[in-house]
């Protein structure tokens, strides 16, 4: 089964399965990001300054996933309209800027 | 505000739920879901992990504790961090197994064990119960507050049953929609719906409030980031909010887990999922509203210290600071978030614990206890399911109330949370380990979330009533760390431990690998209860495929089952063969979803999957005997046809044989017949008489000579010929050879040439019969070289593994390349007018002497004449016959 596979990934495959490796990276970042901090200079951390920092790594958090899941589902959807499009699946992408009416 | 009013507008904003729910369970019924089933509606019903301890209880604790507070939220953001591979994964597995609790989700996982469930639903119970009465409490507190004069706290007993009311309108909303159905996904729109409203009204409320601390009774952002400042100056206060790392982590670890074990954490988050796909938008708008929801919490703590009577409750600064500043409606709102906040919490908790109990508790012992066979009477079997559910619901509210008023609402309560976090998760362990290890098993499971449980109440939850002490600990270390961090290592090392010297049952290993590959554990595998469902797959394949073939069809899959009619059983093959059709038209995908939601999916049972597996091996065992046997056959026939071939060719060879011999013999019989009925002639004369009983006298002796010819032969290829053996000396040999060879066609003068040095050779092996092979060799060469100076050289040498090698070479001019192999074959007879008196028969008895000796001759083409050569081995072998066929 496995030897069915392809050498190379299409472009869209490619970038989704990289986007995975993103999904995969972040909830570790995340909890370095909460924990190193915390664990080197408790004192610095626990007043208004340590609010600030802790408030602002976590809305820079929240970005990130959101720009990480939009990233995912178009990269999903150009999975999909390559996988769709029979006659040219590796060049889909290029295609389509070719072609304005290709779906 | 008074009392009254206060009641009105909570009665009020219930009748709003209530009618939420009623009207969305109604859509839902219709089916018109796609406004309940948005991603925003599934993210606010995540809210429902902000209870009523985190709407009030996070300020009180922000003032004690600084930002400690905020490791309640950050765990569940980092959770949500991976929401794309990690949340996702366990939505599809659960969805995948139509998992209904996260007991459910264990068992599933561990080979279908229900007393695993049940195990994880005690430590549910044990945990939800002082969670719910705190709930409880915080509403009964919030109600007082208003009722009495807000700068004196007197505990009043008028409130006592505040508590009751709520739970008893709690319960029944619960039971009003929390069982109105026994979907098999599980799903309740109206509660979900009920609680993302409660979401809104829970943020706006804090919202509003934090906008009115910071602007309102602050001078803004920068100002408050001062007056932060200014109390953390205060030596206690210092004390009290620096970060303990250790502390931090555990907390932020539990928080984690608790986001995913948490029993109404897991029902919203999987069970109300429709699809993985709205995790896109929770991944990152949970943590957006928790981010929301703790923005303001500081400010908010810090506000009530400079404004607050040192006596006031920093549990209920967010109702009293608006009330003191005389902020009536911003009061009213914050009261009715708090409000929401504790009946969400209340009523998603009921239905999942309520689910657990009901599923792995009542269920199983009342059909332990009914003994009737599963499958029969489905209908008095939901009705009972429905009956369970609604009891443990009551069960769940009632134990909560009857907490509530034996613990006497003391601020014990206030750590419930934390201790309800750490028991639910001991059962994290087992999940994470059953959802990416395929190794795990269920004695490790049990092993792992015992000891966890164990542990637990040891050292956290009998503390935390009063029973027993605290841990001792160095100092400097916080006990409840230790705890967490002791009961979680050991419960994780149990699990590991045992699982890697467990081997689990086929049930646990195929549901394992279903979990872990996040794969369907089988296709097309549902129930085969009764021809109910097999009418509408009829109906649906007669649209696509025309009314008379969907019939041919199934009348031939019933009759393939041993069934008349036209509707077969649902065996997992018909299902399958079925939907394999289908796909033929309208093509793959669209023909499972179709199966599917016309046969229902009831996912495969594990014993169906073993059974397919049989029958599978079943028929590949019986092609590859059939394979064998086929080949057997044919290698037989093929042998057959061999010998046939072998008797075809000897009966062939007979018959030629014997039409030679009587050839052989009927020429000198007929010449003898001849001249002795001459010879009865009585005028004959004298000379003639006498020459005419030459030549019969001379073809009676040819006769002899080609029936001892045909006698030696015969003897010679049986085997049976005897050989004197004895030490010779092949020069002498040759020369005899040579002397009586001579007296063939004496009139040739042939040259011999020879080496006698490499002549003198000793061989052991029977003289006469190799003398006969050389003087028959010698003697033909005499008799068919045709050169006109004939030279006969005799060569010999001596191989390196012993023995002798003879060469006989004429100058004649040879026999042809393609008749060479027939030189000696019986009768051969390459050129008859030169022959004298041989029968044909020399070389073949030549050739029967050289195999008889162990050697062997041969023709030796490219020497310039017939050439023959001689092999002889250093001695014949042991058996005369041991070498030699038949033929």
């Amino acid at each position: 089964m496995t030897g069915d596979r392809p050498l190379f990934l299409e472009r869209a495959s490619f970038r989704r399965r990289r986007l995975g490796d993103a999904a995969r990276v972040l909830p570790v970042l995340a909890m370095l990001l909460m924990l190193l901090p915390v664990w080197w200079s408790p004192v610095s951390l626990s007043y208004a300054a340590g609010a600030v920092w802790i408030f602002g790594t976590w809305a820079v958090l929240i970005v990130a996933v959101w720009l990480l899941h939009r990233a995912l589902l178009r990269s999903e959807a150009a999975t999909l309209r390559a996988s769709q499009d029979p006659l040219h699946p590796a060049e889909a992408p290029r295609d389509r800027t070719r072609d304005p009416d290709a779906v | 505000m008074p009392f009254e009013g206060l009641v009105l507008a909570c009665l009020a904003y219930v009748a709003l739920m209530f009618a939420v729910a009623y009207a969305a369970d109604r859509a839902a019924a219709r089916g018109r879901v796609r406004w309940l089933d948005h991603p925003l509606v599934y993210t606010l019903s995540l809210s429902v992990y902000c209870s009523a301890w985190t709407f009030y209880g996070a300020v009180g604790y922000a003032s004690r504790s600084g930002l400690e507070f905020l490791t309640i939220y950050l765990g569940p953001t980092i959770v949500f961090c991976g929401a794309w591979w990690g949340l996702r994964r366990l939505v599809r597995v659960a969805r995948m197994h139509h998992v209904t609790s996260v007991a459910d989700l264990v068992s599933a996982r561990f080979g279908k064990s229900n007393r695993l469930a049940a195990l994880v639903t005690l430590i549910a119970v044990i945990a939800a119960t002082p969670y719910v009465a705190l709930q409880l409490q915080s509403v009964r507190l919030s109600f007082e507050v208003f009722a009495t004069d807000p700068r004196g706290m007197g505990g009043s007993d008028a409130f006592g049953g505040t508590a009751l009311w709520v739970a008893a309108g709690l319960a029944v909303f619960t039971i009003l929609f929390g069982t109105r159905n026994l979907a098999a996904d599980e799903r309740h729109h109206g509660v979900v719906t009920a609680i993302a409203l409660e979401a809104i009204v829970k943020l706006a409320a804090f919202i509003a409030l934090g906008v009115f601390v910071i602007w309102g009774l602050a001078d803004g952002p920068l100002d408050m980031l001062a007056r932060i400042n200014r109390a953390s100056m205060d030596p206690g206060v210092q004390q009290g909010w620096l970060l303990k790392p250790d502390r931090w982590t555990a907390l932020i670890v539990v928080s984690g887990a608790a986001i995913l074990t948490l029993p109404r954490m897991f029902q919203v988050l999987v069970v109300e999922a429709a699809d993985e796909e709205r995790l896109h938008v929770a991944g990152w708008a949970f943590p957006a509203y928790l981010f929301a929801m703790s923005l303001f919490v500081l400010p908010i703590a810090v506000m009530g210290r400079e404004l607050m009577p040192a006596s006031a409750n920093p549990d209920l600064y967010v109702l009293t600071l608006p009330a003191a500043s005389g902020q009536d409606l911003l009061a009213l709102l914050v009261f009715l978030g708090g409000f929401s906040a504790a009946t969400s919490m209340v009523v998603v908790c009921a239905i999942a614990v309520a689910t657990m109990v009901s599923n792995h508790w009542l269920v199983p012992a009342w059909l332990a206890l009914r003994r009737i066979p599963a499958g029969e009477d489905t209908d008095d079997l939901r009705g009972f399911v429905l009956n369970a559910r609604r009891l443990a619901i009551l069960a769940v509210v009632a134990t909560g109330w009857v907490y509530h008023q034996a613990s006497g609402g003391a601020a014990a309560l206030a750590a419930m949370g934390l201790v309800a976090f750490s028991g639910m998760a001991q059962v994290l362990p087992a999940m994470v380990g059953g959802l990416l290890w395929r190794g795990a098993n269920r004695k490790g499971a049990y092993a792992g979330i015992g000891a966890g449980f164990a542990l637990w109440m040891g050292l956290i939850f009998l503390p935390s009533v009063g029973v027993g002490g605290d841990l001792p600990v160095l100092p400097g270390m916080d006990p409840w760390t230790v705890a967490v961090a002791l009961s979680l290592a050991v419960n994780t090392l149990a699990f590991v431990g045992v699982s890697i010297f467990g081997f689990p049952d086929p049930v646990e290993r195929f549901q394992g690998l279903s979990f872990v590959s996040a794969i369907e554990p089988l296709r097309h595998s549902r129930t085969n209860r009764a021809d109910d469902r097999a009418e509408p797959l009829l109906a649906m394949a007669r649209r696509i495929w025309g009314p008379d073939a969907a019939l041919r069809h199934f009348q031939a899959e019933a009759r393939a089952q041993g069934k008349t009619g036209y509707l077969p059983d649902l065996t997992p093959s018909f299902l399958t063969g079925l939907e394999r059709r289908l796909a033929g038209s309208i093509g793959a995908a669209t023909a499972h979803a179709m199966i599917d939601r016309v046969a229902g999916g009831v996912a495969l049972t594990v014993a169906d999957l073993l059974q397919v597996a049989d029958e599978a091996q079943r028929a590949k065992e019986e092609t590859q005997r059939l394979e064998a046997a086929r080949a057997e056959l044919a290698r037989t026939a093929r042998q057959l046809h061999q010998a046939n071939d072998k008797l075809t060719a000897l009966s062939v060879q007979k018959d030629a044989f014997l039409s030679q011999i009587s050839h052989e013999l009927r020429t000198p019989m007929t010449s003898v017949r001849a001249f002795s009925e001459i010879l009865m002639d009585p005028q004959l004369e004298d000379a003639d008489r006498q020459r005419f009983a030459g030549i019969i006298h001379q073809e009676a002796g040819r006769l002899t000579r080609l029936l001892d010819d045909l006698l030696d032969l015969s003897v010679l290829e049986s085997g049976r010929a005897q050989l004197t053996i004895s030490v010779v000396n092949l020069h002498d040999l040759i020369t005899r050879a040579v002397t009586a060879a001579s007296a063939t066609r004496p009139e040739r003068g042939f040259l011999i040439d020879r080496d006698p040095p490499s002549e003198h050779l000793g061989l052991i092996t029977d003289a006469d019969r190799l003398l006969q092979v050389l003087i028959n060799v010698i003697s033909n060469a005499r008799k068919y070289c045709d050169a006109e100076h004939p030279v006969l050289t005799i060569r010999v040498q001596r191989p390196p593994g012993g023995g002798a090698v003879i060469d006989v070479i004429d100058n004649g001019s040879g026999i042809d390349s393609g008749r060479q192999s027939l030189i000696f074959e019986k009768f051969a007879r390459l050129n008859d007018p030169a022959r004298a008196g041989g029968a044909g028969l020399g070389l073949a008895i030549c050739r029967e002497i050289m195999l008889n000796l162990g050697g062997d001759i041969a023709y030796l083409p490219g020497q310039g004449g017939a050439a023959f050569r001689i092999l002889l081995p250093q001695r014949p072998p042991a058996r005369s016959d041991a070498g030699r066929g038949a033929g």
